[in-house]
């Protein structure tokens, strides 16, 4: 066993897992999503992305790239909470709610992608 | 540029992954904690100003607490925020600077930056390994003919005299040990615009390996090596290496021919010497004895080029015994007036000091011109910067291995057929060669004459590929007039002409001229460049062959064709 490998892993699942977990509920309801769960998936997904700089493999770029894309759509969930909130004073809508918990969507299906890949990976290691 | 980008991503993670938690954790403590707002309610931060206070807090600008007064509580959790993310802050910051100065880290930058010029390189270009005196001499002429260079020295300080040269194109340099084939073919050896590989380190063994290196990778590419000893030279020459030089041996074998038949020397001198600078008459050298200061592969090779002209020989050396020194041989280093006199100064004809020590060769010409102010003196100039010492000393015989090799190669790019002429002439009579060398004077004035090939093909001169077709010209006397007066000569005389497998030594006025033969001219570079512009123009090719200026252009052309048949009537009538 790999540490190495598990702490990965663990971050990559986790961050899915977080995503998923805010994502969960009805989509305008604001009750139903708190600002702790996007908060620890941003800083997760932050984490996973790092952990997979400077991988020179054609694998390792696209889980990468699939990183950057839930980091980018997790950030700018968090941007428009925080503008709808104190910036504009328009508060959580249903609208405004149903933005930002789509946004969160297209991260969960980038992570999705980079669960998949580290399977595929995984599996093909007959080791 | 991907593994400097690599090595910075896979170097930051440590710090990177620390900063992001110590900013998810002082961010998370101060939403959790308590504080209370101006009015005295209870209040909680909310992420966005957590997040802006951390943010401020962790490069130590410190805008103060906002938007409210802290509570102790909030102080508290505000104290840990501010060491933990202040000092992962600069962790990060120190790793990144620590990381830029790095060695390792700015040897790939350059590395990287080195083989990205070298593959936009769009010209044909020379991959030279090695750039001391003999390298720099041949990076020098191959950039002043428009050729490009790209240059490999295992030496940092040789690479950095790269950049305060004044050369004509950017050359690339990359400090870098040329025996390894990850540093060649980063230095383009498989590049499609690279047309050579000349290898002049002046370690035989780093050269053998560059050749073997570059015959496997790129075997169509011509490898041209130095190599100073003859089991190295062998070996090269088993795997096919193009064109091996061995300074020593082509001194030793010129120094005979000068003996034996002078004028045919001076052909050779001129013929591969720079072009451009003054041309020499040397005395010729004598027939009488010989002294040879220093038995290593210098004096050797002229030991037994010497020997085989009959010419009798002296050696004296500081180890005759371990240097294998024929018999009859004199120990000393010859720097010593007693030692000379030993080898019979007084009465000998020449003396060569030929030891690898530019200091002690200086002193054994100094001392036997003393002895003996009639002697013909000969000397090894090792270093290229001691050159003006030599020509103080005012030798008959200079000898300088890296010139020898520059200027070796330097024909042997700009002409390949040369080695062929020189080859052939050799055993032409002595008149003959004195007719040559006329002619060579006539051509060429007082400067070395410029040597270059011309091949009749579609690459080369598809105008004269047409004009030979339709029969404008025919002979090569019709190439060698001057594009703007064909009365006059163009100062350019063909050495050889060679056509599939015939070839034709000094080829006259009259020579008929084919398709796809190659010609070898030598004269002046203006020459060159009048012949060169000729044979790509079909109207200068009508007008050197026929004498009939005509215009062009599809109007001209059918007007001027209605004017000779006009013509021929008015004729017939």
């Amino acid at each position: 066993m790999n540490l190495e490998k598990v702490i990965f892993g663990f971050f990559i699942l986790l961050a899915l897992t977080l995503n998923f977990g805010f994502f969960i509920g009805d989509i305008d309801n604001p009750d139903h999503h708190a600002v702790y769960e996007l908060y620890a998936a941003i800083v997760v997904n932050l984490i996973a992305t790092v952990l997979k700089f400077g991988e020179r493999t054609q694998i390792g770029a696209i889980l990468l790239a699939s990183s950057l894309v839930a980091d980018l759509q997790l950030i700018a969930a968090a941007v428009l909470w925080g503008v709808a909130v104190y910036g504009t004073e328009v508060g959580l809508t249903p609208m405004v709610t149903a933005s930002i918990v789509s946004l969160s969507g297209g991260a969960l299906l980038a992570n999705l992608v980079s669960v998949t890949l580290l399977i595929i990976e995984t599996a093909k290691m007959h080791r | 540029m991907h593994t400097v980008i690599a090595l910075i991503l896979r170097r930051m993670r440590g710090p990177l992954l620390l900063v992001i938690s110590a900013y998810s954790i002082a961010i998370l403590g101060l939403v959790l904690i308590p504080g209370v707002d101006d009015q005295g309610e209870p209040w909680r931060m909310d992420f966005l100003h957590a997040f802006y206070f951390v943010t401020y807090t962790a490069p130590t600008i410190g805008f103060g607490e906002v938007p409210y007064e802290f509570t102790p509580a909030q102080r508290l959790w505000a104290l840990v925020a501010i060491y933990l993310t202040v000092i992962t802050w600069f962790y990060a910051l120190v790793t990144i600077i620590a990381l830029v100065q790095d060695r390792q880290f700015r040897e790939t930058v350059t590395q990287a930056r080195f083989s990205r010029t070298v593959r936009h390189l769009r010209d044909p270009f020379y991959l030279v390994c090695g750039y001391g005196d003999t390298g720099h001499l041949l990076v020098r002429s191959l950039t002043e003919r428009g050729l490009r260079a790209v240059v490999l020295d295992i030496q940092e300080e040789r690479i950095n005299l790269l950049g305060t040269r004044d050369l004509i194109s950017h050359v690339p340099g990359l400090r870098a040990d040329a025996r390894q084939p990850e540093t060649l073919i980063n230095a383009g050896l498989q590049h499609a615009c690279c047309v050579g590989v000349l290898a002049v380190t002046d370690d035989d063994q780093a050269n053998l390996q560059v050749a073997i290196n570059s015959k496997l990778l790129n075997p169509a590419l011509p490898v041209t090596c130095r190599a100073e000893t003859e089991e190295a030279a062998g070996n090269m020459a088993s795997f096919g290496t193009d064109h091996i030089i061995n300074p020593f041996e082509a001194f030793g074998d010129r120094l005979a021919m000068a003996i034996r038949s002078p004028r045919m020397h001076q052909a050779y001198e001129w013929l591969s010497s720079m072009p451009g600078t003054a041309l020499m008459e040397r005395p010729r050298p004598p027939q009488g004895t010989w002294i040879i200061c220093g038995y290593g592969r210098l004096g050797r090779a002229v030991h037994r080029f010497l020997d085989d002209s009959g010419v009798p020989t002296v050696v004296v050396d500081e180890t005759p015994e371990e240097n294998g020194c024929p018999d009859g041989s004199i120990r000393g280093k010859g720097t010593e007036a007693h030692t000379l006199d030993q080898a019979g100064v007084k009465s000998a004809a020449a003396v060569l000091a030929a030891t690898a020590d530019d200091a002690d060769n200086l002193s054994i010409i100094m001392t036997a011109r003393d002895l003996n102010p009639d002697l013909y003196l000969g000397a090894r100039n090792n270093q290229l910067s001691n050159k003006p010492v030599f020509r103080a000393a005012n030798l008959e015989l200079p000898v300088e291995p890296s010139y020898i090799i520059a200027t070796r190669i330097l024909s042997l790019i700009n002409a390949p057929l040369l080695p062929d002429f020189l080859r052939l002439a050799r055993k032409q009579e002595p008149g003959w060669h004195e007719q040559l060398v006329g002619e060579m004077r006539r051509v060429s004035g007082e400067s070395v004459p410029e040597i270059w090939t011309v091949r009749l093909d579609a690459v080369c001169c598809p105008a004269l590929l047409l004009a030979l077709r339709e029969g404008l010209v025919k002979r090569l006397g019709h190439l060698l007039r001057d594009p703007g007066d064909r009365d006059a000569p163009l100062a350019a005389l063909p050495l050889l002409l060679a056509r599939s497998d015939e070839v034709y030594l000094h080829p006259g006025e009259e020579a008929v001229i084919e398709p796809d033969d190659q010609i070898l001219f030598c004269g002046t570079e203006r020459a060159r460049h009048q012949l060169e512009a000729s044979v790509n123009n079909i109207n200068t090719l009508r007008y050197l062959g026929t004498g009939e200026l005509r215009p062009d252009g599809w109007l001209w052309r059918r007007l001027a064709r209605q004017s000779t048949v006009r013509m021929q009537e008015e004729y017939k009538r």
